[in-house]
């Protein structure tokens, strides 16, 4: 049986690298990964917490995330694509203007 | 089924007409529309009047206009014998007045013919506010029409808008009578809080079971009388607020006669009859007003006799019988005061349209000295002028002799300061007459003194102007035969007897009781003594401007210091302006504009708040880069204070 706090320091570990991806990563592709990297930690502890506590709940969650994470990367990507077709670059720092 | 709801809003149905339409209307259209609707409210106060006269007092409650906890204030009116004399009164001159100026105002030329719609709908919209304030059934409604008299009183000063003299009379008209309409307010509002409503019956009902409160103390009744009184002498023109009236001439003579002379500056007089159970318990009050109206009497008298222009010798002269009337009130006999507003808007109104007669003939010009002989051309006038002109100076016969003659006696019998207060009214009685017919000598007899041609112009005025005048030369004659003295032909008391029910109440002190059937030999003394000097006023008058009209310039000489005090009209003005407007523009500009507006107010908060806006957002705005990353990182930032936060913060 491994314990919960090995299941919460490789969550924190992976969110962590999360965020310093999306900070750090001037890409979008890969910003957009490091944000599902964080959401999939997250992940990782709820069913840790929803094990640890014996509740379902915190799995049904994990459902939820899961659905919106899916939503979320249809629409990303289809702003993803749309934006290289106009712009053609995918860096973060050469789309911060609303107008051509 | 009454309907004296009708009666106030017909004139205003003329001004809403008038004011909204009237520049698209012909002339004829507009003076039809004004005309109309003031005659219609007339016939219909006297068809009340007579109709319901057993049914007194009449009130009519309409709808409820304020109501706030025990707090109502409704559109109620009430007729009853006071307010349908005040009613009579307004309509019946009002009329003459309004038919008298479509003559007057014929000439007015230029855009909108030089705003004549404007003067009737201003004209109408006047007498709606009258009506309201003497139908009034409570304090709030009779403030509503006495503000509205006001400001219908600035609208008509200041008609000539273009001319400044004009503008000005009439914002010193407004300001100098809302000093007054503060202390009303204020009285009102007392009267409020010791009553706890506003409505005449039960305020009086429960002040008439208080009992008179001692001279030395000053007690509720008395705080709340002199209060009132203050709005009454802003209003009605009295020391030391009357500078606003002589300057109020400004405006077109039908105004001078309507307003201020026959109506709106005898409200005063009416507000103090209406609340006379209040002063009846007030005696300091009512020694404070016979006071002042009698010092105003006086005053304004003696510098009547020496002014030259003709509207403002009648200013005055209006102001000094205002006077007469205040001091009846001062010394119990509202009756007496009311008597006197009645039989002075007949005289003063007639003496007002003639000289606007007199006006309109010399084209406009004022200086008594430039005019002279004017009889031969203009008898309709002269006669009518000089049939007011006995009126006013207390000639047998004719209705101010029974008025005048009456608050004399009145003020004789008063319990203090009786012999005092008779001994200026009957010298003021000297000097009305005097300055009258220094009026009628110089004008109308003599030889002209104006240039060649104004004398080709002088003309008899139109029939449309004369018939009033002779309708009111009439009044003036007889509205004193409903009063008449005990001791000629026993004595026709019609009208204190129409009034009892108002005005007399248990407790209130009557002159005639306190004057036993002995002093009736004493009456007639007094009334001897005030002809006589009525007729002395009128034999130096003759003297000195008509025998030998050189003599005027001697005695002026003679007297310079008294003379030029009195044409200066003791530098009341002046007086005024150093006391008191001096240091409020001083104030003003130094206190309130230099120093509250542009340091504190503009620099201090406007500005201030702009500053420190402007410099935390210029600091601030290094966050908005622009970079989403960075607003990442900032998002990383907070989550992490956040987190920091719970847990250890707490």
């Amino acid at each position: 049986m491994v314990s919960l706090n090995y299941f919460l320091i490789l969550a924190a570990i992976l969110f962590s690298l999360g965020v310093i991806g999306f900070v750090m990563k001037r890409n979008l592709i890969t910003m957009f990964m490091s944000i599902e990297l964080m959401l999939n930690s997250v992940n990782l502890t709820f069913v840790a917490f929803s094990r640890h506590i014996n509740s379902l709940s915190g799995q049904i969650f994990v459902f939820f995330v899961m659905v919106i994470a899916a939503a979320e990367a249809a629409v990303g990507l289809a702003i993803i694509v749309a934006l290289y077709r106009n712009r053609e670059s995918l860096s973060v720092d050469e789309v911060d203007r609303m107008k051509l | 089924m009454t309907h004296l709801w009708l009666i106030p809003i017909l004139p205003l149905m003329g001004a809403a007409l008038n004011g909204l339409l009237g520049r698209r209307l012909s002339k004829t259209w507009v003076a039809i529309i004004a005309v109309g609707c003031t005659g219609l409210s007339c016939g219909l106060a006297i068809f009340e009047i007579v109709t319901f006269s057993d049914f007194f007092p009449l009130i009519e409650r309409h709808f409820t206009w304020i109501q706030a906890d025990r707090l109502r204030v409704g559109y109620d009116l009430l007729l009853d014998p006071l307010s349908s004399v005040m009613v009579l009164v307004v309509t019946v001159i009002g009329l003459l007045i309004h038919i008298y100026s479509i003559g007057y105002m014929a000439h007015e030329e230029g855009p909108n013919h030089g705003g004549y719609y404007r003067f009737f709908s201003y004209m109408n919209l006047f007498m709606f506010a009258m009506l309201t304030l003497v139908l009034a059934n409570n304090y709030v409604l009779m403030f509503v029409g006495w503000e509205g008299v006001g400001l219908c009183s600035y609208l008509l000063i200041g008609f000539y808008f273009r001319k400044k003299s004009a503008s000005d009379a009439g914002k010193k008209a407004f300001i100098t009578t809302r000093i007054g309409d503060f202390g009303f307010s204020l009285g009102v509002f007392f009267i409020f809080w010791v009553f706890g409503t506003f409505d005449f019956q039960p305020i009086f009902r429960q002040a008439a079971a208080m009992s008179v409160e001692p001279m030395s103390q000053l007690g509720t009744l008395t705080v709340i009388t002199l209060l009132l009184f203050m709005g009454a002498t802003g209003k009605s023109a009295q020391l030391p607020l009357y500078v606003w009236l002589p300057d109020a001439m400004e405006g077109p003579t039908p105004v001078s006669a309507l307003i201020h002379a026959a109506t709106m500056v005898t409200a005063g007089v009416y507000m103090i009859a209406r609340s006379n159970i209040l002063f009846s318990r007030a005696p300091f009050t009512l020694l404070v007003v016979a006071m002042i109206g009698a010092v105003t009497a006086l005053y304004a008298g003696t510098i009547g006799l020496v002014q030259k222009d003709m509207k403002r010798i009648l200013a005055y002269s209006t102001i000094s019988q205002l006077g007469y009337m205040f001091l009846a009130c001062g010394v119990g006999a509202y009756a007496m005061g009311i008597f006197h507003l009645m039989t002075h808007a007949f005289f003063k109104a007639l003496l007002f349209l003639a000289a606007g007669s007199v006006m309109h003939a010399m084209q406009g010009e004022l200086d008594i000295f430039k005019m002279g002989g004017l009889k031969q051309k203009m008898a309709t006038t002269y006669w009518t002028f000089v049939i007011a002109s006995l009126a006013i100076a207390g000639i047998p016969g004719l209705s101010g002799f029974f008025s005048k003659d009456e608050i004399l006696w009145n003020a004789f019998n008063a319990p203090q300061y009786g012999r005092f207060l008779w001994a200026i009214g009957w010298i003021t009685a000297g000097l009305t007459a005097l300055y009258m017919f220094r009026i009628v000598f110089v004008v109308f007899h003599g030889k002209f003194q104006g240039a060649e041609e104004a004398w080709h112009h002088v003309h008899e005025s139109p029939r449309v102007m004369l018939v009033p005048l002779i309708i009111l030369a009439l009044g003036a004659i007889v509205s004193g035969y409903v009063q008449v003295p005990r001791f000629l032909f026993g004595g026709v008391e019609s009208f204190t007897r129409f009034l009892a029910p108002v005005l007399e109440h248990p407790g209130a002190h009557k002159a005639e009781e306190v004057a036993s059937a002995a002093s009736r030999g004493m009456e007639i003394n007094l009334t001897v003594a005030s002809v006589a000097i009525a007729l002395i006023g009128i034999l130096v008058a003759f003297a000195i401007y008509l025998s030998k009209p050189e003599r005027a310039k001697a005695i002026a000489g003679r007297f310079r210091l008294i003379y030029s005090l009195l044409y200066h009209k003791y530098w009341a003005d002046e007086i005024y302006s150093a006391v008191i407007l001096k240091p409020i523009y001083f104030i003003s500009t130094w206190g309130l504009w230099k120093l509250l507006d542009l340091l504190i107010i503009d620099g201090l908060f406007v500005n201030g708040t702009g500053f420190v806006v402007r410099s935390v957002g210029s600091a601030l705005r290094h966050l908005q880069s622009g970079r989403a990353r960075n607003y990442a990182a900032w998002v990383v930032v907070g989550a992490v204070l956040i987190v920091a936060y719970l847990a250890w913060g707490r």
